[in-house]
């Protein structure tokens, strides 16, 4: 199939979109398919020799656009270090050396069953990745649950969308990132952009924000960093970190003060407003701006723009990976909610998912308190459900498990897992806190990693599994849209590499696992299927003729002639009496505030050139030529203050660990707050100094703050 | 001592809801009873301006939902008024003749409104003369207003302009008579003053400076030829007013007078039984009085040091380090005193203030930044004394207030910018935007990351269009935002060709 059998399908919305370049006629061999990368899932077509990318101007998302990291994909196939064999360490201390498959497999069979026979199932744990496919995905949380019999099972997604999970379900009762199709945004009158960067995160969602702009619509940006989205917005509100929630109350106070509230909307579609609004009373706008920083005059203007007719409220990761993360999306809920926009077309609460398959890979069991189709682990309905679909007595299921960052924390500890099998993520470099979790994964009896390339975390392992990447597979994808889409293979992976369905199903064959354990992604579509039919996602009328006829379809779609599910809410809330539900929310701060020792508030985020803990992106050399090395951003007077140059390389201390970067000034940040990104490991690792302080309710643990301290670096660094 | 009774708080005001709200965010378990004279929930006092402005209604200020007290254990008495403290047996008795004991006590019996001795006053306020301090009163002026035509505020401090602000949206003829030199004279400099009340002015708000108010004129109330008995002490007595009298001989007519003449701590629970009285209820920075341990006293009815706090701010402070120690959640929390920033909650005033305003760029030690524009009624000025900001004053134009007060709270060093203190987004020179005057190695398209050099030899091997340069280097297929960049490069070079040829 070539792009243009597909230009023409039904659900075409490319529109007016800005810059659109028409790729031309594709190369023959050209399979169309989505990139590797983020949530938005660009379409691209990827093929000849060598092998090439082109976007695709038929999907919505990107709509004939691609940034740096979708246009270098194709060297990812390519990367001098590629894995095409497995590896293997003899015995402690010895060096990782190539095996075959069946040595390494057989061994990851031997060390599993006799830590699971001393020390019981829970023995082993598991870490899977919101990159993964939903087929991939779905597979690692039943091998997990009746391979391994584990509850020790969560993964990176807890890092990335787990706070605006919870507050979504506890809000409307289902967790779909965004109410809307991707092309509404354009005609949003405003959108309230919390926390997110996309102009460096996903820069071809700019283009749908771009024709926003064109059509006369506003866009509110809250940022610490005036980010080159925030350069964009009409408004730029820039709070001290870890004060969101304080802002999004202050607004809603406003809003009520100004008698911008929908009462018809709170009386006939929400429960629980009088609550918040006793709470609300709390956060008289001088009150507010004393918290945040944010000026009175901007606060009211943001609201005045927010009582336009088709209004967006969207947060991302600076609103959510905080300690009070879950409460603070829950604040810009009680916001949405009082004007009257989830539910209205073209309105609403959405979030912007980071990850690939960051929403599908929180669907379909990865999470520890998760089966399939996003049910409960602990009902017992859902339990029946899912075991009759995989052939087991619901009994052998496990309860909950530990959530991420617990899970890490407690890996070789007495209770905790002795053995980790890792798919799709690199800890060592992602989690809050690395230097401890790098302790605790050193302290495992037994680390398998499956990855196509040497990560930092996989040369921890004692057993290295060269896995399949993505334009060597094929499955399916589900956007920050909620629209499923097909991953497509375009060339063979080499000799020597196994796809992770392949990897589960010998080794579920080698611990006579009961089920099924295909190594076809379509066959385990169709068990995924029937698995979370009847579930909060379901996806039981979803097929992969339809996803390559409708160019994707949005969940939930509960039957094959159920049109999919573009805007949920529009008739009732996924509650049980459909109502969406305020819960009141209180402003708690930031987990450790800056004090004496440590006087500078930290935040952590990305940019453009790299991709999460890099692994991929380091490897890519235009990626590396646009973004070498490691940075802290800070203001120039902050520098003068502490004697530090453009450039210079600076010491940053938290009370958890140190790291050594250069300098950037910038006059676009706080005075208050410097920033770094994350997909550095080594010395110049960020998530050396993070906060694992964790959400109750999410465990998200707090990237976006901590309290830091900067120095020049000088010769001897390395002894401290 | 009592220790197995609980915490007993007598007050359920801003500062005593805050408290009980607060130790139960840390402790499900200790007895808290909670003594408040007001039978209604409580409310909070910053948002009466909003009432009396008609932007709220009185029962959408509450604080606490009345059925939050029995879901979270706290025995509630309101609308019952303690009467007397035994400390000996660490027991307070209330009106309604219920003793009950007491492990810690805690004071938060706030303050009440200070009426001024104008001869007028005497055996209770004629009709048509309120104070400004409770829900109550606020009710009871927006009823008067619907009548009133003429309001007289007496006082020109915030809560007076507020009021004064309030009624002149109602559409009555308003006057302030304010004693000082100058409005707000606490926290605002004279020049400040000056500007203020030419913004008053175009709001329909008449100030009268330096002047003091001898009498009130009344005159016999009848309606429908009968004296209206009254059920209240203040606002309802037999005469009704018709005006106030100054020092200078000048009358002002009125049928609505305000009296917004500051507050009194209410400490009379206190000195009955014996505690250290000053202006307040005398506390450490542990908020215990400093005659008896087992009693704690925060919010306005307390004073720490010399002073006696009226913001909320401060209040909540105290509650949060208090809940801290009686619960044991932090032990080592301390109250050291608060920094005072005031707002004004007047509709079209927008007014900031804080710390010591009053100083001259003469003054020994410290730096002045300001500037005024009393046509637009806008006023800023900042004080700086080593590099750390010690007063600020924002009128007009407050878009730096959440930067200043944040500076000011932290006590934090200031930008070398001072001029960014006072008007935001004037920041440092900004990088030139313009393509045309970028340096080659200046990136256009930070998506793909091309830079002005590349689209310039782009265009040297022919690329005459945003789409061509698109092909050629990927500029403007990622976010599309930089395709006005490359035009204008593209157009600059095709006009340098032209030039040439």
């Amino acid at each position: 199939m070539t792009a243009s059998d597909i230009g023409d399908a039904p659900g075409d919305l490319t529109g007016t979109v800005t810059g659109t370049l028409d790729p031309g006629p594709d190369p023959p061999s050209a399979t169309p398919t989505h990139c590797p990368y983020c949530a938005l899932q660009c379409g691209m077509n990827v093929g000849g020799r060598p092998v090439t990318v082109t976007p695709r101007s038929d999907v919505p998302a990107n709509a004939g656009g691609l940034c740096q990291k979708g246009w270098t994909a194709a060297e990812m196939l390519t990367v001098p270090d590629r894995l095409t064999t497995p590896l293997m360490r003899a015995h402690l201390g010895a060096p990782l050396e190539p095996c075959s498959w069946d040595e390494a497999l057989d061994r990851i069979a031997a060390e599993v069953g006799r830590l699971q026979e001393m020390y019981g199932p829970d023995a082993v744990g598991v870490f899977g990745g919101g990159g993964l496919t939903n087929e991939k995905a779905y597979q690692l949380g039943k091998f997990a649950r009746i391979a391994l019999r584990t509850s020790q099972i969560d993964y990176n997604g807890r890092f990335c969308m787990s706070s605006a999970a919870a507050a979504l379900n506890r809000a409307f009762g289902m967790d779909r990132g965004l109410p809307v199709p991707i092309t509404d945004l354009a005609q949003a009158d405003t959108i309230l952009l919390v926390g997110g960067n996309v102009a460096e995160t996903m820069p071809p969602f700019m283009r749908h924000l771009i024709d926003q702009k064109a059509a006369g619509g506003s866009l509110i940006v809250v940022d610490p960093r005036r980010t080159s989205t925030a350069r964009q917005a009409d408004l730029h509100l820039q709070p001290t970190p870890g004060t969101d929630l304080a802002l999004a109350n202050g607004l809603l106070h406003l809003a009520l003060v100004e008698g911008y509230v929908d009462e018809g909307y709170v009386a006939e579609r929400t429960s629980g407003f009088d609550t918040v609004h006793t709470v609300i009373n709390a956060y008289w706008p001088d009150r507010v701006e004393r918290i945040t920083g944010v000026p009175v005059p901007h606060m009211r203007e943001a609201v005045r723009m927010l009582t336009r007719d088709r209004v967006l409220i969207l947060t991302a990761r600076g609103a959510e990976q905080h300690a009070a993360g879950t409460d603070t999306v829950t604040a810009f809920i009680n916001l949405a909610l009082a004007l009257g926009l989830p539910g209205r077309e073209g309105s609403g609460y959405g979030c912007l998912t980071g990850q690939g398959n960051g929403q599908g890979g929180r669907e379909h069991g990865q999470k520890a308190d998760q089966l399939p189709g996003y049910r409960k682990i602990d009902d017992p309905a859902a339990r029946a459900h899912v075991a009759a679909v995989w052939g087991v007595d619901p009994q052998i299921l496990p309860g909950p498990g530990r959530s991420a960052y617990e899970l890490l924390a407690a890996l070789g500890t007495d209770t905790g897992p002795r053995a980790l099998l890792l798919f799709g993520s690199n800890p060592v470099v992602s989690a809050p806190r690395a230097r401890s979790v790098e302790e605790r994964i050193n302290a495992l009896d037994f680390l398998v990693v499956a990855d196509f390339v040497l990560s930092e975390t996989a040369t921890r392992a004692d057993v290295v599994l060269p896995s399949a990447q993505w334009a060597e597979e094929s499955g399916t994808m589900t956007n920050l849209e909620g629209r499923v889409l097909r991953r497509r293979q375009a060339v063979p992976p080499p000799d020597g590499v196994r796809t992770d369905l392949e990897i589960l199903s010998e080794l579920a064959g080698r611990l006579s696992a009961p089920g099924r354990w295909s190594t076809d992604p379509a066959e385990v579509f169709e068990e995924l299927r029937a698995a979370s039919a009847g579930g909060v996602a379901d996806y039981s009328g979803i097929t992969y003729e339809r996803i390559e006829a409708e160019g994707g379809v949005f969940w939930p779609c509960p039957a094959e002639d159920h049109p999919g599910t573009p805007r949920p809410f529009l008739d009732r809330f996924a509650t049980p009496d459909g109502r969406a539900r305020f819960t009141p929310v209180e402003h708690r701060g930031a987990a450790e505030e800056v004090d004496a020792d440590y006087p500078v508030y930290l935040t952590t985020g990305r940019v453009l050139a790299h991709y999460q803990s890099g692994a991929q992106t380091r490897r890519i050399d235009p990626l590396v030529a646009a973004s070498p090395d490691p940075f802290v951003e800070l203001h120039p007077d902050l520098a003068d203050r502490l004697g530090i140059t453009e450039g210079m390389d600076v010491l940053v201390t938290s009370r958890r660990g140190a790291a050594v970067v250069r300098a950037r000034l910038t006059d676009t940040i706080r005075h208050d707050t410097v920033f770094m990104p994350f997909h550095w490991a080594g010395s110049g690792r960020a998530n050396s100094l993070t906060n694992p302080a964790l959400d109750p309710v999410s465990r998200m643990p707090e990237f976006k703050v901590c309290a830091v301290r900067l120095e020049p670096a000088l010769d001897g660094v390395s002894e401290r | 001592m009592n220790r197995s009774a609980g915490i007993v708080v007598v007050g359920n005001g801003m500062a005593g809801s805050r408290l009980v709200t607060e130790l139960r965010d840390r402790d499900r378990q200790v007895p808290v009873t909670v003594f408040g004279a007001e039978a209604r929930q409580p409310y909070n006092r910053v948002l009466l301006s909003n009432v009396l402005a008609g932007a709220a209604r009185p029962d959408q200020i509450g604080l606490v939902d009345p059925a939050w007290y029995a879901a979270h254990d706290v025995d509630a008495r309101l609308g019952v008024q303690v009467d007397r403290i035994d400390r000996a047996e660490q027991v307070v008795y209330a009106a309604d003749g219920a003793a009950t004991p007491y492990g810690t006590l805690v004071l938060a019996t706030g303050s009440t409104a200070f009426v001024p001795p104008i001869p007028g006053t005497g055996d209770g306020l004629p009709r048509g003369v309120l104070v400004f301090r409770t829900l109550d009163d606020c009710r009871d002026i927006v009823a008067a207003a619907g009548t009133a035509r003429n309001a007289v505020v007496v006082g020109g401090g915030l809560l007076g302009i507020e009021a004064a602000r309030g009624l002149a949206g109602r559409g009555l003829s308003v006057t302030v008579v304010h004693l000082a030199g100058h409005l707000m004279e606490r926290q605002l400099d004279p020049g400040a003053g000056k500007v203020l009340v030419r913004t008053l002015s175009r709001l329909g708000i008449r100030a009268r400076l330096e002047a003091h108010v001898t009498a009130l004129r009344t005159a016999d109330d009848e309606v429908g030829g009968v004296p209206v008995p009254s059920p209240a002490a203040e606002g309802a007595g037999a005469t009704r007013v018709t005006g106030v009298e100054l020092a200078d001989g000048e009358a002002l007519a009125a049928d609505l007078v305000i009296l917004a003449c500051g507050v009194r701590p209410e400490v009379g629970l206190a000195r009955a039984a014996g505690l250290a009285v000053d202006r307040g209820i005398v506390v450490d920075e542990t908020l215990r009085s400093v005659t008896d341990p087992a009693i704690r006293a925060i919010g306005e009815c307390s004073q720490y040091g010399d002073t006696v706090y009226g913001l909320v701010a401060p209040a909540w402070e105290q509650a949060r380090v208090l809940a801290d120690l009686l619960t044991g959640a932090d032990e080592a929390a301390r109250y050291t005193g608060s920094r005072q920033i005031t707002r004004l909650k007047a509709a079209s005033v927008e007014l900031a203030a804080m710390g010591e305003t009053h100083h001259g760029d003469d003054d020994p030690g410290v730096e002045v930044v300001q500037f005024a524009d009393a046509t637009r009624g806008t006023y800023k000025k900042v004080v700086i004394r080593d590099d750390r900001l010690i007063g600020a004053i924002l009128l007009g134009e407050t878009s730096t207030a959440g930067t200043l007060t944040q500076l000011y709270d932290r006590a934090a060093p200031l930008p070398a910018d001072r001029l960014s203190l006072l008007f935001p987004g004037v920041g440092g020179p900004s990088v030139s935007d313009s393509p045309v005057l970028m340096p080659d190695a200046a990136t256009v398209c930070h998506c793909n990351n091309v830079s002005k050099g590349r689209i310039r030899d782009c265009w040297e091997q022919g690329a005459r269009s945003a789409d061509d340069v698109a092909q050629g280097t990927r500029a403007g297929t990622g976010c599309g935002s930089c395709r006005d960049a490359v035009e204008g490069i593209l157009g600059w070079l095709d006009e340098q060709e032209s030039a040439r040829a």
